[in-house]
């Protein structure tokens, strides 16, 4: 065991844990923040997207001896700073969400390329979101919602108000 | 299980209440279901579903369809909003909790609505009545002249009005109408219109539970390693690393309960679930695994199938002597349709909480589809009583039939039962994948004859595993599966062949654990009988459309396939290397057509667009309706151009997202939803979308490339 001093959604949380035991146990167990969800173990369908230092990780395959403690962890919780950001917004406006438990990683997804790219076409979509399943198949309403959040943030910063 | 009586205190206090108020339900799902009373007194209850309002006005609904991301939390309240005239967001939700005074409680057969759609709505009007009633009564006006409205009670004339807090414990001492008046559909301000679902927003901020989430005090956490070849028996453990790795607690044999037999298992029980799945890793288990090697097998199953279709099946239902005019027929056809095993691959993997405490109580908190199969099978399986049984539903991150499997459940309740503790197994991924139970593979043997230019002749012989007979035990070596009826039957799926037609089965068992996966056997049976539809049409020299329209005299169907035709742009001219595919299926009382447009790229397909129509009759929410289809079109897709299930010499060959590839972002296509209005009684929502998809899209890739598939899955990047 060892005790790991993480930044977690801009709170200073202390862990004492395997050095092996991934972000994501780290994240639901210890920290008892249960938005980042487990689906596969293996990186392979995004449940459990994190952003680490702003980029999108997959916290299943993210040992927690890897993440020092100035590394900024976010996660679904702190996503949105304490209210709705754009994206959950446009999320609720498209009705993306059926079962809704892969939506927390594929929301960190979005929120990463929306940030390095503000107005993604759908082929940057497909890129950046291809690693994020969605067993229920709402696909197409990430996709307009990505694209709606694209345009309310370009509304937000312009500040010509609602379109 | 018999109705369980319990007091109104007790499930006043269950579902968090203090005051008492009007209660009113129903019981029994059936369509004549008397409504009952419940005074404001401590009683003896035996109705359901619960819809309570109390003093202070809060209106509660004891939801009895667990929501799997089908919409339940909104189709089932809206149902009594509407006729109880509050707006959705005033009816509070709690899950039922199992009890058989809650009656049916499990989600599956697309039949949330179906089910509840007279009951809960007579339960709201007959609530709206007695509401009503008492507040004429208190200011002696006529009932007429009184209407319920945001609510109230208002005698419009005079513009008073009484909330329903005001007036529920009054109302409650009337006598339940049992023939309440319901609302006309021209008067819906909720049912058919477009509506958010409420819960959206919890699941958009990590703020949803799911069974996963779900943390109890003391809790332990187990991994299991399953026996690789299902039904082995553990030979010998070796748990001397197991024992190494910090935080494993202990290492026991346990077992997995499936509904028709149990197997082995060993669990590793550790203080958090990382612990648990290192110690699983570490684990050496030899297993004595008998003749499965050879019975759990996927291409030794699918020969048997190839074999059983050159003999007669058992019928199931026949028109004319088929035999003989197909022998006789000039132009006539026979095809063979395969459809592999497929797993249900929930992103939510199964666990489950189970406490069984020292007194012999139980409580369970699991993400699973029917709380009262759930209680059937934990009595049955730890010899309690449903009163000692507490279950808590907590969402499920998808489910498509799985999670009315309780093999996961019973585990839990195994090994807590041994260390007298709250204990979470979670499987894997691979556990998940490798262990089952999955949908059938089925094989369709089909042959039919055209004359004069008309489909004239159908056999369609099933062949397979039946679910009924391996989870329920429940058929005859010389009976035909029972749930074809809802599938290719003539009377579900209204074709009508002419000269002779015949629906057969046969059953080919497995030892590989099967269930029903998201719209049964019609993801089976849909893509043989409207692939060999297409065949015969062509051999018809028809169009796919009028072949169809042809010999389906029925008006809705025709609808449907008129209005697809319309909005698929079936009659323009798609350019050389292009083609549409179309297939229509009927299943769980919807009628469901899909049109696929693919073209030519590289060696194999692009699909460029999926349009989809829909008669469910009367519906909740038409953006339900069409989000239900789209999850069926990425789904049905899946099903048809991804991974299927193989067991090769007793092990399965697919363990993670990586070999059971479902599709991607990258991969979804175009698609476009239309519901048809037919004003038809309330069929499924969730499953009929998909039984049309593959066969829409194998009926594109011929019209496209002229090369006929026939078994699924193939490679839409190589179709050679």
């Amino acid at each position: 065991m060892a005790v790991y001093n993480l930044s977690l959604n801009g709170k200073k949380v202390k862990v004492d844990v395997e050095p092996d035991m991934p972000l994501l146990w780290v994240i639901r167990d210890f920290a008892d923040l249960k938005g980042t969800k487990f689906g596969c173990g293996m990186a392979l369908c995004g449940a459990c997207t994190i952003h680490l230092n702003g980029q999108p990780a997959r916290a299943c395959q993210t040992p927690v001896s890897s993440v020092g403690k100035n590394d900024k962890i976010t996660t679904i919780e702190g996503i949105g700073e304490g209210k709705l950001s754009i994206i959950q917004k446009a999320w609720i406006e498209e009705q993306v969400p059926q079962c809704g438990y892969c939506q927390s990683g594929q929301i960190m997804s979005a929120a990463a390329l929306l940030k390095s790219n503000p107005t993604p076409t759908d082929a940057d979509i497909d890129v950046a979101m291809s690693g994020n399943l969605c067993r229920c198949g709402t696909y197409d309403r990430i996709r307009k919602a990505i694209h709606r959040a694209s345009d309310e943030m370009k509304v937000a910063e312009k500040g010509i108000g609602q379109r | 299980m018999e109705n369980i009586q319990t007091s109104r205190r007790d499930f006043l206090k269950a579902a968090g209440f203090t005051s008492l108020g009007l209660a009113v339900g129903i019981s029994g799902f059936t369509k004549d279901a008397s409504l009952k009373k419940i005074a404001p007194a401590v009683l003896k209850l035996e109705i359901n579903p619960f819809i309570i309002i109390d003093t202070a006005g809060n209106i509660t609904l004891v939801n009895p369809r667990p929501d799997m991301g089908q919409g339940s939390t909104q189709a089932v309240p809206s149902l009594l909003a509407e006729e109880l005239e509050v707006s959705l967001e005033k009816v509070l939700i709690v899950q039922s909790d199992g009890m058989g005074k809650y009656g049916s409680q499990t989600s599956g057969g697309s039949s949330s609505v179906r089910e509840l759609w007279m009951p809960i709505r007579k339960a709201g009007a007959a609530a709206r009545e007695m509401l009503t009633t008492t507040a004429a009564k208190r200011w002696n006006l006529p009932a007429a002249e009184c209407m319920a409205e945001d609510g109230k009670i208002w005698h419009k004339a005079s513009g008073k009005s009484l909330s329903y807090g005001e007036l529920a414990d009054d109302a409650s001492k009337l006598e339940i109408p049992k023939e309440p008046k319901l609302k006309e559909p021209k008067d819906f301000k909720i049912i058919g219109k477009y509506n958010k679902r409420l819960d959206v927003p919890e699941r958009v901020t990590g703020k949803a539970v799911y069974g996963l989430d779900v943390d109890v005090p003391g809790m332990v956490y187990a991994a299991i390693v399953h026996s690789p070849m299902i039904h082995g028996k553990v030979a010998s453990i070796d748990d001397s690393d197991t024992k190494k790795v910090k935080g494993v607690l202990r290492v026991m044999k346990t077992e997995r309960t499936m509904p028709h037999r149990a197997s082995e298992a060993v669990a590793v029980v550790a203080t958090n679930w990382w612990a648990a799945l290192k110690g699983k890793r570490a684990l050496k288990v030899s297993w004595d695994n008998g003749n499965y090697a050879k019975t759990v097998d996927t291409a030794g199953y699918f020969a048997a199938t190839y074999e059983a279709a050159k003999k007669e099946g058992v019928n199931f239902e026949e028109k004319g002597d088929f035999a003989v005019k197909y022998a006789n027929a000039k132009d006539k056809l026979e095809s063979h349709y395969e459809t592999p095993f497929l797993a249900h691959a929930p992103i939510e993997p199964e666990n489950a909480v189970v406490h069984v405490k020292d007194d012999g109580n139980v409580e369970i908190w699991a993400p699973i589809q029917g709380p009262d199969w759930a209680l059937r099978d934990v009595c049955g399986y730890l010899k309690v009583k449903p009163e000692q049984v507490k279950i808590n539903v907590t969402l499920l991150g998808g489910a498509f039939g799985r999670k009315a499997y309780h093999d996961f459940l019973l585990e839990a309740c195994h090994i807590s039962k041994e260390l007298k503790k709250p204990v979470k197994v979670i499987w894997t991924r691979e556990d998940d994948i490798t262990q089952g139970p999955y949908r059938p593979g089925m094989l369709s043997h089909m042959q039919g004859f055209v004359e004069d230019g008309k489909i004239t002749g159908f056999h369609h012989h099933a062949i397979g595993e039946s679910i009924v007979g391996q989870v329920f035990k429940g058929l005859k070596d010389d009976e035909a599966d029972p749930w074809l009826s809802e599938e290719i039957s003539t009377g579900n799926n209204k074709y009508q062949f002419g000269t002779a037609s015949k629906v057969s089965w046969t059953n080919v068992k497995t030892d590989i654990p099967v269930v029903w996966w998201r719209s049964v056997y019609a993801s089976n049976f849909g893509w043989g009988q409207e692939c060999f539809v297409d065949e015969l049409a062509h051999l018809a020299k028809k169009d796919p459309l009028k072949a169809r329209l042809e010999i389906l005299p029925d008006e809705r169907f025709k609808k449907v396939l008129e209005t697809l035709a319309e909005k698929a742009n079936w009659n323009e001219k798609l350019p050389e290397g292009s083609g549409r595919g179309i297939a229509v299926f009927k299943s769980f009382g919807s009628i469901s057509a899909c049109c696929i447009t693919v073209s030519k790229k590289d060696s194999g397909v692009k699909i460029d667009k999926v349009v989809s129509v829909i008669d469910c009759g009367y519906y909740v929410n038409p953006d339900n309706v069409k989000a239900q289809t789209e999850g069926n079109i990425v789904m049905g897709i899946t099903a048809a151009i991804k991974d299927g299930i193989t067991f090769t010499n007793g092990i399965c060959d697919q363990t993670n997202y990586h070999q059971f590839n479902v599709m991607r972002m990258n991969e979804a296509p175009p698609m476009e939803i239309h519901i048809v209005d037919s004003g038809a009684v309330p069929g499924g929502v969730g499953e009929p979308g998909l039984p049309p998809i593959a066969p829409a899209l194998g009926n594109a890739i011929f019209a496209a490339t002229g090369k006929r598939l026939r078994k699924l899955p193939f490679d839409i990047n190589n179709i050679a």
